[in-house]
């Protein structure tokens, strides 16, 4: 993973919150490098902790939570690098919030005021941030605008949001956020809120951003569907833990936890007419409770006895990929992802019209063809994970050296565990 | 058309004849849909696609007569149920056309117990049934949704997103519906807790012999769940055929912008792609005025003479 500086290190990073007297522990030990220039995504369900992790990057993390343990350190400021983990005052982010990471949030309805013109709200950004005044704030705002891709921007600076719909609010969110030439851009679900034709236009001009001023953009979104096009990494995170993490292709093509396998057949465009679509069973687990193994076994159709006892450490399936499973281990099982995610790679809009019965003679001989290719690569896998074992780490290996765990807990017992809370 | 249509003989349960909805009047009137005509068979899923303000929900809301239509009419079984109709038929649309609202967390009343949610429309329309009957009808419609029948004790907040669109998906199934209009029911949910409502609609309506009025804007969950397919564009509907037909074949521009949207988890031809963006000054209509037409069996769309016969060219290919 030597393409490009690090902009952002994250290290074994705890966030706790309180809550009703409780202790909820929201992160769980994440570790993560951040590239200058490249494009994360951060998927999961809502309640794996998404947000929170990024918040953590640019301090709006709510009263009752705090980080526990561990370093983010920022290296975009050249020379040394700022630990924001030690950040703690209010007066120790400004200067950093806005100017370094900005943020664009998930609903263009609720996050700009109501009273203010547009270009007022652009300005204040501005004036606080770049000391510009008057006249010149007013021209670098409709600077902005017409960057934004808003037409008419002089017009458009003067009038109110609910003159706006909402992509062009979307648009004036990220303009504000784009007014201080921030090095990180973080975009909680940016396009959640939006229309299908409008979704595409604005993850088209955070990209056109992006190539333009070589921001350093994450994406935060529950639907896989959405990222393909935009991120260049993606990373699966599961009760506040990245599960897995790797390259696009990778995630896309070769994905290995299971809660990604899961997350990738949920999706509706994968769904064959008369059949059901893959629903994953249950709901996230308590983070009050203490998690013990691997988080998403109770909700996993074929755990291993091993997941519910010691929690999986990184195992390493390319030098840009690794994903916390046992599944990756030498001595696991063969277990294989679901069929229908196999298609993946052949998915077309022109397949999804085909009918279901061509669809299915179609899909039937791409699966020959893939299983082929899976079989090769899994081959050459196998080997590689092999000698990635040591990531590991030495204590867990003998730890866990009983090779009886690696068998298939039954999948009764597991549903048990799973069944909506009830 | 020469040949019988494969329409022949379907059972029609709703249809919807040169419906026109107005906001407001005199000079700050606004036509939110016009001339919008369509057949609801029995037993089918119809959908009904459009980004935000393009009327959808309006025709949704017209149907069940939340709000009033300014001109055409909507019959329900051959019956008129828009404008001015009997009590005895407005309480048989009640009872017989139900709706599932998009924000689960917006549409239940945060002060009720599910069981009074669930139970309400039964209160008003049956007021005699015996509270016994009635507890029993909310356990059954509760566990029908796969939530427990403990769960009527419970007040909304209790519930996670999932659980509370199972609520209001258990709220229209007590009155034993035959049509159910769900407005965008999944748009609010997650992408796994999504996959569990529609499982669980599709369900009902294998058991049950529903008819749906599915809303939405986003195309690739439509494919999966529905029959067939209204493309709806600023109030006007230009585009309806099979789902499968609309897919393969889609004529109107629009439709062809829509299904470019369509976000693929496939990352090589995603980034490779190439968004259309729909114009409509593309259309050259001064002169010549669109007109509704069935291209073929069951395909209609909205097309002046110079598109009709380029869209009949694409067709014959």
């Amino acid at each position: 993973m030597e393409n490009g500086d690090i902009i952002l290190s994250v290290r074994d990073l705890n966030v706790k919150f309180s809550l009703r007297g409780k202790v909820l522990n929201a992160i769980r030990g994440i570790s993560l490098d951040l590239y200058k220039g490249e494009a994360l995504a951060i998927v999961g369900e809502s309640g794996s902790g998404k947000s929170v992790f990024t918040k953590n990057f640019i301090g709006l993390l709510d009263k009752n939570g705090w980080v526990d343990s561990g370093s983010i350190l920022y290296y975009g400021r050249g020379g040394e690098p700022l630990d924001l983990a030690t950040f703690k005052k209010e007066e120790d982010w400004q200067g950093f919030r806005g100017k370094e990471v900005a943020m664009v949030m998930q609903d263009p309805m609720t996050s700009l005021n109501p009273l203010k013109t547009i270009g007022w709200q652009i300005e204040e950004a501005l004036k606080l941030h770049q000391g510009l005044s008057g006249m010149a704030a007013t021209k670098k705002a409709v600077e902005i605008l017409a960057d934004v891709g808003i037409p008419e921007p002089e017009r458009r600076a003067k009038q109110y949001p609910h003159e706006f719909s909402g992509g062009m609010r979307q648009r004036v969110v990220i303009a504000i956020a784009m007014a201080c030439n921030p090095q990180i851009l973080i975009c909680d679900e940016p396009t959640t809120a939006l229309d299908v034709t409008i979704q595409a236009q604005i993850l088209q001009l955070i990209r056109d951003l992006k190539d333009k001023y070589g921001l350093t953009t994450i994406y935060i979104t529950h639907d896989l569907g959405v990222v393909a096009n935009v991120a260049d990494r993606i990373a699966v995170m599961y009760a506040g833990d990245i599960v897995e993490i790797g390259t696009c292709e990778e995630v896309f093509y070769d994905p290995r936890h299971p809660y990604t396998w899961a997350l990738l057949s949920s999706l509706p465009q994968l769904g064959i007419k008369g059949q059901d679509l893959y629903a994953i069973k249950g709901t996230p687990p308590n983070l009050f409770n203490v998690i013990r193994g691997d988080a998403f076994a109770p909700r996993n159709p074929h755990p291993l006895k091993i997941d519910f006892l010691y929690r999986p450490p990184y195992f390493d399936v390319s030098p840009t990929h690794k994903a916390r499973t046992w599944l990756l281990d030498p001595r696991a099982p063969k277990i294989d992802p679901p069929e229908i995610i196999s298609h993946i790679r052949n998915i077309r809009l022109e397949d999804m019209s085909e009918g279901v019965t061509a669809r299915e003679a179609d899909a039937a001989r791409e699966e020959a063809e893939a299983a082929a290719q899976v079989a090769e690569t899994a081959a050459a896998e196998t080997a590689g994970t092999a000698v990635n074992e040591t990531a590991a780490g030495p204590e867990e290996a003998i730890a866990i050296a009983e090779t009886a765990l690696f068998t298939e807990e039954a999948a009764e017992s597991a549903a048990g565990n799973g069944g909506e809370e009830a | 058309m020469s040949e019988m249509s494969k329409y022949e003989g379907r059972e029609v349960l709703c249809s919807v004849r040169d419906m026109e909805v107005t906001f407001g009047k005199g000079r700050r009137k606004f036509v939110a849909v016009k001339n919008v005509n369509f057949d609801i068979y029995k037993g089918e899923t119809f959908g009904l696609v459009g980004e935000s303000g393009s009327g959808k929900t309006t025709i949704g809301r017209a149907i069940i007569r939340i709000n009033p239509i300014s001109a055409g009419e909507v019959l329900f079984k051959g019956e008129r149920i828009s404008g001015r109709i009997s009590r005895a038929m407005d309480k048989m649309v009640t009872e017989k056309i139900q709706m599932i609202f998009q924000d689960p967390m917006a549409s239940l009343n945060e002060r009720a117990k599910v069981d009074y949610i669930v139970s309400e429309g039964l209160i008003n329309i049956h007021p005699e049934m015996p509270r016994k009957e009635r507890e029993e009808r909310v356990s059954k419609a509760l566990s029908d949704v796969g939530l427990l029948p403990e769960f009527a004790t419970r007040f909304p907040h209790e519930f996670s997103g999932g659980q509370r669109q199972r609520i209001g998906i258990a709220r229209a199934l007590i009155m034993e519906p035959e049509f159910i209009i769900a407005d965008e029911p999944i748009s609010a949910l997650d992408v796994s807790i999504r996959a569990q409502v529609l499982n669980l609609m599709s369900k009902l309506q294998k058991e049950r012999g529903l008819t749906y009025l599915f809303i939405a804007h986003d195309l690739s969950v439509m494919r999966f769940i529905t029959d067939r397919i209204a493309v709806i564009h600023k109030g006007v509907i230009v585009e309806l055929a099979e789902t499968e037909k609309l897919y393969a074949h889609p004529l109107h521009p629009y439709t062809r912008a829509l299904l470019s949207a369509i976000p693929m988890p496939d990352p090589i031809s995603e980034k490779k792609k190439v968004v259309t963006a729909y114009d409509p000054t593309q259309h050259h209509y001064e002169n010549d005025p669109p007109r509704w037409i069935e291209i073929e069996d069951g395909h209609f769309i909205m097309a002046n003479g110079e598109e009709e016969e380029k869209y009949r060219a694409i067709l014959a290919k």
